[in-house]
């Protein structure tokens, strides 16, 4: 693939004193903005300073039917409504002591393996490629790369196609409900979509390909990854959560450990775990805890494209959506190759048959998300956490942006620049959901 | 250099298209949705009225189907709320400084340069933006947006209808 030279260039020597700021942080989804001060050329203090007006959802769910649940906090995140409705409605089982298994836990997998297609594709093409392949934006890269955005654009409209046909809408999805859905397909309905699927798989395929032929900075650290662990499967709606630091606990004990601090830069929370360690989430995190449990082809693949057992350049986290597409293209064929339509389009659910509160963690496509609910025994919300990983990874990000700008110190500004707008974009922030709004300023003293 | 594709004219299944683009979630986002209701059993035949949420799988979709697209969607220029905009986005790209918001990553602007970029842009295509000010989710329409929605619905439906008789012409 023919790669453009980086449209940013600077001969300048670089000047000991210097700040980065980017006023306003590109090809990320809702606003943000990037602060790096070095001093002495030493680095003194990187920010991911993101601010928004704030979304009060939490305080709104408040007194609403836990039913409501699933479709207010949908609203969220236009990208990932799925993953919302999940952890709502997972949340809300616990609260209500009920269970989803069989057909319909098998639907739930398939609708999220939509999402992640449509998510991680629309990420990879049109958001991060770019900056590999030294293009301004998707657009300029379309006009040279023809054939990679068509690709993106049948692979994203598959990953849609499975939400509509399962969800009713691909954006504010409608059948999706506490206890399952409101309406299950036969499977002669999905047997159209499954020959797609299928005829689909060799894009999934050279997707992978693609990304790993890309030149990646040398950027290698030590992260402690954070996700949901399954045993028998790569997590996507339930699981035990579990860290490389060796955290081990179920979705009741998440708050005890990941605990949030309001920031003054950012109208977002930070999460550390035990109050002490930052970590990651998303892509990388969920290979490294769950690598096993890919299906052997993503598996061969991933190895093709470089990667080993565990992946520990941030930049590559490009190379595991793709791996993570091609498994969502897998698992989809096989949950429609297997579909027995349930009896029912869900169970009853009683709200006050249960504990009362409820906790789901499930695996958005940008890393794991957490809802808490307590309800009262006619249904209504008296409490409503939510945790998305967006505000998991500021942290994470800052800390990125720090190590990558010590090593890389002798890069001209402005590459230096587009290199911290990339080191963010590693981590596909869906700032929105963290309600979050980063300014991004370039400042040199 | 972008593959040369074939001409897309004659497989173009709709005549006219017409998008309403919003979120009715989000305060003055709901406006272009609006306005595609507020046209609703108006239009010549010819004319198909269809609402999306923005995603850009969505409107290349539409745009590649149609001969011509009329699109109308919430603009943030700094103009008072209700101003009402129309653009010939054919031959030239919407001007960026007033379709900035997207809630859905890639916007209106970047959709269209896409779409122009792989050769799926239709015969004609319009853009119809709306200026509101507030795009909080569960903000209702302010007062200028919502006084302007039958003002751009009026407008819209005479481009209808000249645009349909340019293309059976």
């Amino acid at each position: 693939m023919n790669r453009k030279k980086p449209v940013k260039t600077h001969k300048a020597r670089p000047k000991k004193n210097r700040t980065v700021k980017v006023g306003a942080l590109a090809r990320v989804e809702g606003e943000g903005a990037l602060y790096v001060n070095i001093r002495n050329n030493t680095v003194k203090d990187a920010k991911l300073q993101i601010y928004e007006p704030p979304r009060f959802f939490e305080a709104f769910l408040r007194g609403r039917r836990f039913t409501e649940a699933p479709d207010i906090t949908a609203r969220i995140c236009g990208i990932c409504p799925i993953a919302y409705q999940m952890s709502a409605c997972h949340a809300m089982e616990m609260a209500c002591g009920v269970k989803i298994d069989g057909p319909l836990r098998d639907l739930r997998r398939l609708i999220y393996c939509g999402e992640w297609i449509e998510s991680h594709v629309l990420h990879m093409y049109m958001l991060h490629l770019p900056d590999f392949l030294g293009y301004e934006s998707a657009i300029h890269m379309a006009r040279e790369h023809p054939d990679e955005v068509n690709r993106a654009l049948r692979m994203k409209k598959l990953g849609n196609e499975i939400v509509e046909v399962i969800a009713g809408r691909s954006i504010h999805p409608v059948n999706v409900r506490v206890g399952g859905f409101y309406r299950v397909p036969k499977a002669k309905e999905l047997e159209p979509l499954g020959e797609k699927l299928k005829k689909g798989l060799k894009d999934a395929v050279e997707t992978v390909r693609l990304m790993g032929t890309l030149d990646f900075p040398d950027f290698e650290r030590e992260y402690e990854c954070l996700s949901v662990c399954h045993d028998n499967e790569y997590p996507l709606n339930e699981g035990r959560i579990k860290s490389t630091g060796g955290l081990d606990i179920g979705a009741t004990e998440f708050l005890d450990h990941v605990i949030e601090e309001h920031m003054q830069h950012s109208t977002s929370l930070h999460a550390r775990i035990d109050g002490e360690r930052i970590y990651m989430v998303g892509p990388i995190a969920r290979y490294n805890l769950n690598r096993s449990a890919l299906s052997r082809r993503s598996r061969e693949a991933a190895g093709k494209a470089g990667l080993g057992p565990m992946c520990r350049n941030p930049f590559k986290s490009i190379i595991v959506r793709a791996v993570e597409t091609l498994y969502a293209f897998e698992e989809a064929i096989r949950i429609i190759d297997e579909y027995v339509m349930p009896d029912k389009p869900a169970v009853d659910v009683d709200p006050a048959a249960g504990p009362g509160t409820g906790h789901g963690c499930t695996e958005a496509p940008r890393g794991t998300l957490y809802h808490r609910y307590t309800i009262d025994p006619e249904g209504l919300i008296l409490d409503a956490t939510i945790v998305p990983p967006t505000a998991q990874h500021q942290p994470v990000i800052e800390s990125d942006l720090f190590r990558f700008v010590e090593r890389n110190m002798a890069l001209p500004d402005a590459k230096l620049q587009w290199r911290c707008e990339q080191v963010i974009r590693n981590y596909d922030p869906c700032i929105s959901c963290s309600c979050h709004f980063l300014k991004l300023h370039i400042q040199r003293s | 250099m972008p593959r040369e594709t074939p001409d897309r004219d004659t497989t173009r299944r709709e005549r006219l298209t017409v998008v309403g683009i919003g979120n009715p979630d989000r305060g003055d986002d709901a406006a272009g949705i609006l306005v595609a209701r507020a046209l609703a059993g108006r239009l010549p035949p010819g004319a198909t009225i269809v609402e999306s949420p923005g995603d850009v799988t969505d409107l290349v979709t539409i745009l590649e189907r149609s001969r011509c697209a009329v699109l109308i969607d919430a603009a943030q220029s700094e103009a008072e709320p209700g101003t009402v905009y129309r653009f010939d986005a054919t031959k030239e790209p919407l001007p960026a400084e007033y379709f900035r918001c997207s809630t859905h990553a890639f916007g209106l602007g970047q959709t269209i340069e896409l779409a122009r970029t792989i050769g799926l842009l239709p015969r004609r295509l319009f853009v119809c933006g709306i200026e509101g000010r507030d795009f909080s989710i569960g903000a209702p329409l302010s007062d200028g947006t919502r006084a302007a929605i039958d003002a751009a619905a009026s407008m819209i439906h005479d481009l209808v209808e000249k645009l349909l008789q340019e293309d059976s012409g």
